[in-house]
């Protein structure tokens, strides 16, 4: 049985009043990309927050490797090897790409130098526009920066919110591609509303409604499961324009 | 993963030139316009007075600046700093008055470098406690900001009355910082040149650390958003207790710079000057520093030449420049950040 790296146990989350996370739980193991689907609103993004400490839990626990996290701080979070990607990508407009990945950096050693050739070997942009501000990089090229920031530390956690928001199918294909690199050194838990990329890089599935969990599989069993995408993801079997299952 | 290279050159192509010469041409226009009506020898005069004044302003605007760029906290208690800053530097200066009244240069400007050390050090720890005890509870809200660092600089006032009195006090200056230089019949004063150089020095320091050290990177990181810096692994509130102070400890530099400009220290002179420093920061852009530099010499340029030509204008010429350049640039000339 694969190594359980994250556990989220029964947490509930408040923004201001709002109850948006009604005791959550899910695992993600070692050697597998966990996918946490469902409708806008359903807390997928308040699930990722509250993993990395932005946003409190008022109830439960979150586990990293056996040790509880929900207590402490984002800082003390990322420091245990938890990367994140928010979902408006948190990109640093006025630094150039390289101030970027050097905030990023939390120690500058060789081991880390390796990591950096190895994430500009797979985001070939990044190093092409190495002295250019990120602010003025195309929508992409700022969802590369925010993943080889996560990544470019010792990160055993990376947590990925909507990589695919706002991009165009070809540079989602390479996303699928980034990601399925990714996943041979980092465990993934990715937030994505695209099924076509979920379905591809995903292992395993969690979807959410109303802040609860409220089915989970393999993702080989969700693709042919029409109903539960009608259901929750808002799915029809129709094709969408381009040709993939959106 | 690689984009097409023409899109990714077109999106990195830079901003309309006009843009970011304004700030040059406004500069410039401010700097030589009233050569029309001042003699040259006048207007050499007013300048160094005006960018001295600049510098002096530059150094209590740039603490506020980075303070409300990278805190989002609006600190009226900038003022009672900058105050006990002129306040500290004055006892240093009595307690060191035979230094003070020295002949020797060595003498005058190691009293003058006890009194900026002790002024940075002392105010810097009242802004570290300031920030710890009271405006980290009111983080994201500023109008419990303006509310209760207005209400911590009645208490830093008061407690100056209480420790040095409430009257006006006469600031020693070092003897050798005091009289003028004769360049070419033009009058210079000495001390009006140690603060353009002062200025310099501090602006130089500041862009340094920002720009080549990974501390800076991480600050002005910080200034565009807060969570995405801790969520990388760093401690955002020793971050901020530090910005807090080096804010404060630069309000200290200012107000002890201001006092031996004006020659005299008085409890409530913080607030005069918080008034400038407010304007100079939204003419610069906040969380500039660049913005807070030029914002201040376009201050005390303007103030000086004004003063000069129009008198009765020069209190109202830049709440005058504040509007037109927030009517260009509602951000700023050089916005930065959220």
């Amino acid at each position: 049985m694969n190594e359980i790296v994250l556990a989220v146990e029964g947490v509930h989350t408040f923004i201001g009043r709002h109850h948006i996370l009604q005791g959550v739980s899910f695992e993600a193991t070692a050697d597998n990309v966990t996918v946490l689907i469902g409708r806008n609103g359903a807390g997928k993004s308040t699930a990722l927050r509250s993993i990395i400490g932005l946003l409190p839990t008022s109830e439960g626990r979150i586990l990293h490797r056996g040790r509880e996290i929900h207590k402490k701080k984002p800082y003390q979070i990322a420091r245990e090897g938890i990367g994140f990607v928010p979902e408006h990508m948190g990109i640093f407009s006025n630094l150039t790409v390289e101030e970027n990945m050097r905030v990023a950096m939390l120690v500058e050693d060789a081991a880390t130098a390796h990591r950096l050739e190895r994430t500009l070997a797979m985001f070939g942009d990044l190093r092409k526009f190495w002295t250019a501000k990120a602010g003025n990089l195309s929508g992409g090229q700022k969802q590369m920066l925010a993943i080889a920031r996560a990544i470019v530390n010792d990160t055993s956690l990376l947590l990925v919110d909507e990589p695919s928001k706002g991009l165009a199918p070809i540079i989602i294909e390479s996303l699928i591609d980034a990601i399925n690199q990714i996943k041979e050194h980092s465990v993934v838990v990715l937030v994505e509303q695209n099924f076509h990329l979920a379905s591809s890089v995903g292992d395993q599935y969690y979807i959410l409604d109303d802040g609860t969990v409220v089915q989970k599989g393999v993702m080989e069993g969700l693709a042919g499961n029409q109903e539960l995408k009608s259901r929750y993801l808002g799915i029809s079997k129709a094709e969408n324009p381009f040709g993939n299952e959106q | 993963m690689e984009m097409n290279n023409d899109k990714a050159a077109m999106a990195l192509k830079p901003a309309g030139h006009w843009e970011r010469r304004l700030p040059l041409a406004i500069g410039m226009g401010l700097f030589l316009l009233p050569l029309l009506g001042i003699p040259v020898k006048t207007y050499l005069t007013l300048t160094i007075a005006g960018l001295a004044m600049g510098m002096l302003l530059f150094l209590v605007a740039s603490g506020v600046s980075i303070i409300f760029g990278l805190m989002d906290v609006i600190n009226f208690a900038h003022g009672a700093l900058f105050t006990w800053g002129a306040y500290v530097g004055f006892s240093i200066f009595r307690l060191l008055n035979k230094w003070v009244d020295a002949e020797s240069v060595l003498q005058n400007v190691g009293a003058f470098t006890i009194a900026v050390v002790a002024a940075m050090v002392v105010v810097a720890f009242l802004g570290v406690v300031l920030e710890r005890v009271i405006v980290r509870r009111v983080y994201g809200s500023h109008l419990f900001q303006i509310l209760i660092t207005f209400g911590s600089t009645i208490v830093l006032v008061e407690l100056i009355r209480v420790l040095w009195g409430p009257n006006d006090e006469v600031m020693p200056v070092p003897l050798r910082f005091q009289g003028n230089w004769d360049v070419m019949d033009v009058i210079v004063l000495r001390y009006p040149i140690v603060c353009i150089l002062m200025g310099l020095a501090v602006y130089a320091l500041i862009q340094l650390v920002l720009k080549r050290t990974k501390l800076g990177t991480i600050v002005r990181a910080g200034v565009e958003d807060l969570d995405m810096v801790q969520a990388m692994g760093h401690n955002i509130f020793l971050l901020l207790t530090g910005v807090f102070a080096v804010g404060a400890a630069l309000a200290a530099l200012g107000g002890l710079a201001m006092a031996m400009f004006t020659l005299q220290v008085y409890p409530d002179m913080g607030s005069t000057y918080l008034l400038f420093a407010f304007i100079v920061v939204i003419i610069g852009g906040l969380g500039s520093v660049t913005g807070s530099l030029v914002g201040a010499l376009i201050v005390g340029l303007a103030y000086n030449y004004v003063a000069y030509l129009i008198p009765w204008a020069a209190a109202g010429v830049n709440i005058l420049i504040m509007i037109v350049i927030l009517l260009i640039r509602p951000t700023g000339l050089f916005p930065v950040g959220k």
